[in-house]
């Protein structure tokens, strides 16, 4: 569906790697910083970013990503603004895109109008926490139509008839929430996630990225055994809470980026 | 009308399940117990008991004839839920979901609360029935409501203050689905009011719907015909929706919700839904929300905790859309001042929630004849605001 996630996920197995995700959330500390971040990032080994878009009220999210949301909004960081800066980073990198957004975003904007804009942009896929693949209907095929794939998460609680509804659902690659809980809470045993990814893997043919509690090499080293991809969201937006007043910031984001790549193993 | 809400938990283009996906196997079986339970003559037999026995119902519907003179209109009852154990209707939905949590076999239960009535409400029926308790309530609200956080821990429940965004009911609710994310598999979560993703709205109603079902016999036994005029104030809307329920198919019966005014609609201080917002998602459901373009939730405010909220419930839009229901709003000063007059007028201190229903009577009342009738439900007592209330006045306790 999406060109840059397929042919992403394609020349990682094809070079015997797994991907790195990395979340950043857009506006944090500025957007100028978000655009420094994704070309860094990128050099530093990254595969894929996933940009989270701020919101008010963010249920799926720890502290971590909920304090980074109030700075960027205090920031006046917008949904548009941050299209605006992905239009503007397409000038400079190829890599994926995603958005991480709340459905209340995309509903104040409008789900055609949105999928069109975000398209246009340069962005691949949306990932909307607080939206399963049983509520998807409205926003399913503004999205189909322009090409952006629809990213669902699977949880540990899933049952059967649910881990169908999201490997039938979901483009691009599944998203397993690695623990019952929110982002940045501790990652649960490996037991645990690799029986619930063969689970997946007999239903779904999609890349799996595991996320949610992914904080150290050692974990990325871990979890790369199990999955085709990793993602990283809170253990990276706390290096940029601790220097947000250092001009070294971007580059030591990059330096901790860099480790967790490396600790990932080859397929 | 078609029974509501259908079976994706629509109230017309409102409800629904907005959850993350880790909570979507829980609201999936907590909607297939509730649809046995309903069925279930013993569970029904058991809230049944639990009710008159331990709550006190069926609480009184009172004519209010000096209020009635003093307004010199409609003649004026009260539905008085005031009276129920713990002092408001909560009780009702929390019995009831504590039942289905013994049901489900889940050892311990959570809640929000913003006035600290259904928190109570939860801390009781979890000790009645041996359950874990934890109760999130914003910071904001636990100053102005510390009497009921007091009694919560003196009903053995953990009190959890939370300090994010308005730190009030809103943000109290995101800290127990982020509970209630985490440990799902032990836990059940008692949301309060008639909000969150299905089946949470419909079942919620259910359990308060014994508001109206009770007021509809009484004034039938007492006048011998309908009530002309409903009216309860509206935070999510669980009191309302209770009295009002029964009452729907009755076309003659005017029904008005009353929203929390705060310093008034363009001081941009308040919390009146219908007032000043537009549908959106917030924690789990599509509904009216005050928010801005961007849709980022706005903060708001009220003099009382317990109408302090963003959202109302799902079906209360859907019958405000269809005009079914009309909904306006009181200010805080119009609240102040019902909640004295009703307490020099009837001997009778309402909640500073129940005072915005009161607020809107006192406007309503003199513009209809004398052989017309109103109920208004008076939610809870005001025991908890007595101490805000004095604070407001300089007295010190």
């Amino acid at each position: 569906m999406s060109g840059r996630l397929d042919s992403t996920f394609a020349r990682l197995r094809e070079n015997k790697q797994k991907a790195l995700i990395a979340y950043l959330m857009a506006g944090d500390p500025g957007l100028a910083e978000t655009e420094q971040l994704v070309v860094a990032l990128e050099q530093a080994g990254v595969d894929i970013i996933e940009l989270g878009v701020p919101f008010s009220d963010p249920i799926a999210d720890g502290p971590v990503i909920q304090q980074a949301a109030e700075r960027a909004l205090k920031n006046g960081t917008t949904l548009r603004q941050i299209l605006v800066s992905v239009t503007s980073l397409r000038q400079r990198t190829q890599i994926p895109i995603i958005l991480m957004l709340y459905y209340n975003s995309i509903h104040a904007m409008g789900c055609e109008e949105f999928c069109k804009a975000a398209k246009a942009a340069g962005v691949d896929g949306l990932i909307v926490p607080d939206m399963p693949p049983d509520e998807a209907g409205p926003l399913k095929a503004p999205a189909d139509v322009v090409g952006l794939s629809l990213i669902f998460l699977l949880a540990p609680t899933s049952t059967t008839d649910r881990r169908k509804l999201v490997a039938k659902e979901s483009h691009g690659f599944v998203y397993y929430v690695s623990l019952t809980g929110i982002t940045g809470a501790k990652l649960s045993n490996a037991t645990d996630i690799q029986q619930n990814i063969d689970k997946l893997r007999k239903v779904s043919a999609a890349p799996v990225a595991v996320g949610f509690g992914v904080a150290t090499p050692e974990d990325a080293a871990r979890v790369s055994k199990m999955a085709d991809g990793v993602i990283v969201g809170s253990a990276i937006v706390k290096q940029i809470a601790a220097h947000q007043q250092d001009p070294g910031m971007v580059g030591h984001v990059a330096e901790f980026v860099r480790s967790l790549k490396a600790a990932m193993v080859p397929a | 009308m078609p029974i509501l809400p259908d079976s994706r938990g629509r109230f017309g283009p409102y409800g629904g399940r907005y959850v993350p996906e880790t909570l979507m196997p829980a609201l999936l079986e907590l909607e297939e117990e509730y649809a046995k339970v309903k069925k279930d003559r013993r569970f029904q037999a058991d809230l049944a008991y639990y009710l008159k026995q331990y709550v006190g119902r069926p609480t009184s519907l009172y004519r209010a004839d000096r209020l009635t003179k003093k307004l010199g209109g409609a003649k004026i009852y009260l539905k008085r839920e005031d009276l129920c154990h713990t002092g408001a209707h909560k009780i009702n939905n929390a019995i009831g979901q504590a039942l289905l949590a013994v049901r489900m076999k889940k050892p311990r239960v959570i809640a929000e609360t913003g006035a600290g009535q259904h928190g109570v409400a939860t801390a009781t029926a979890a000790a009645m029935f041996g359950l874990e308790c934890e109760i999130y309530m914003g910071t904001e609200d636990m100053e102005r409501q510390a009497l009921n956080v007091f009694r919560m821990r003196l009903l053995g429940a953990k009190v959890t203050g939370v300090d994010a965004g308005s730190r009030t009911l809103k943000d109290a609710i995101s800290e127990a689905m982020r509970d209630w994310t985490t440990n799902v598999r032990t836990t059940h979560y008692i949301l309060g009011s008639v909000l969150g993703a299905h089946p949470y709205p419909m079942m919620i109603r259910d359990f308060q719907a014994v508001i109206g079902r009770e007021a509809r016999k009484q004034i039938l036994v007492a006048e011998g015909k309908l009530p002309n005029y409903l009216v309860a104030c509206v935070g999510g809307g669980s009191n309302s929706i209770g009295l009002f329920h029964a009452f729907l198919k009755d076309p003659k019966v005017k029904m008005v919700g009353v929203e929390a005014g705060g310093t008034g609609i363009t001081s941009g201080k308040h919390a009146a839904r219908f007032s000043g917002g537009k549908p959106g998602v917030l924690q789990g459901t599509m509904t009216y929300l005050l928010q801005d373009e961007n849709g980022q939730i706005n903060l708001t405010h009220s003099v009382s905790a317990g109408l302090d909220y963003a959202a109302v419930g799902p079906e209360h839009s859907l019958y405000h859309d269809l005009g079914r229901i009309e909904y306006t709003y009181a200010t805080d000063s119009e609240a102040m001042a019902a909640f004295d007059l009703l307490a020099q007028e009837e001997g009778i201190i309402p909640a500073l929630e129940s005072a915005h229903a009161i607020a809107h009577v006192v406007k309503l009342a003199p513009t209809l004849k004398k052989s017309q009738l109103i109920i208004t439900n008076l939610s809870g007592r005001g025991d908890k605001d007595v101490q805000q209330v004095a604070r407001m006045r300089g007295v010190t306790l």
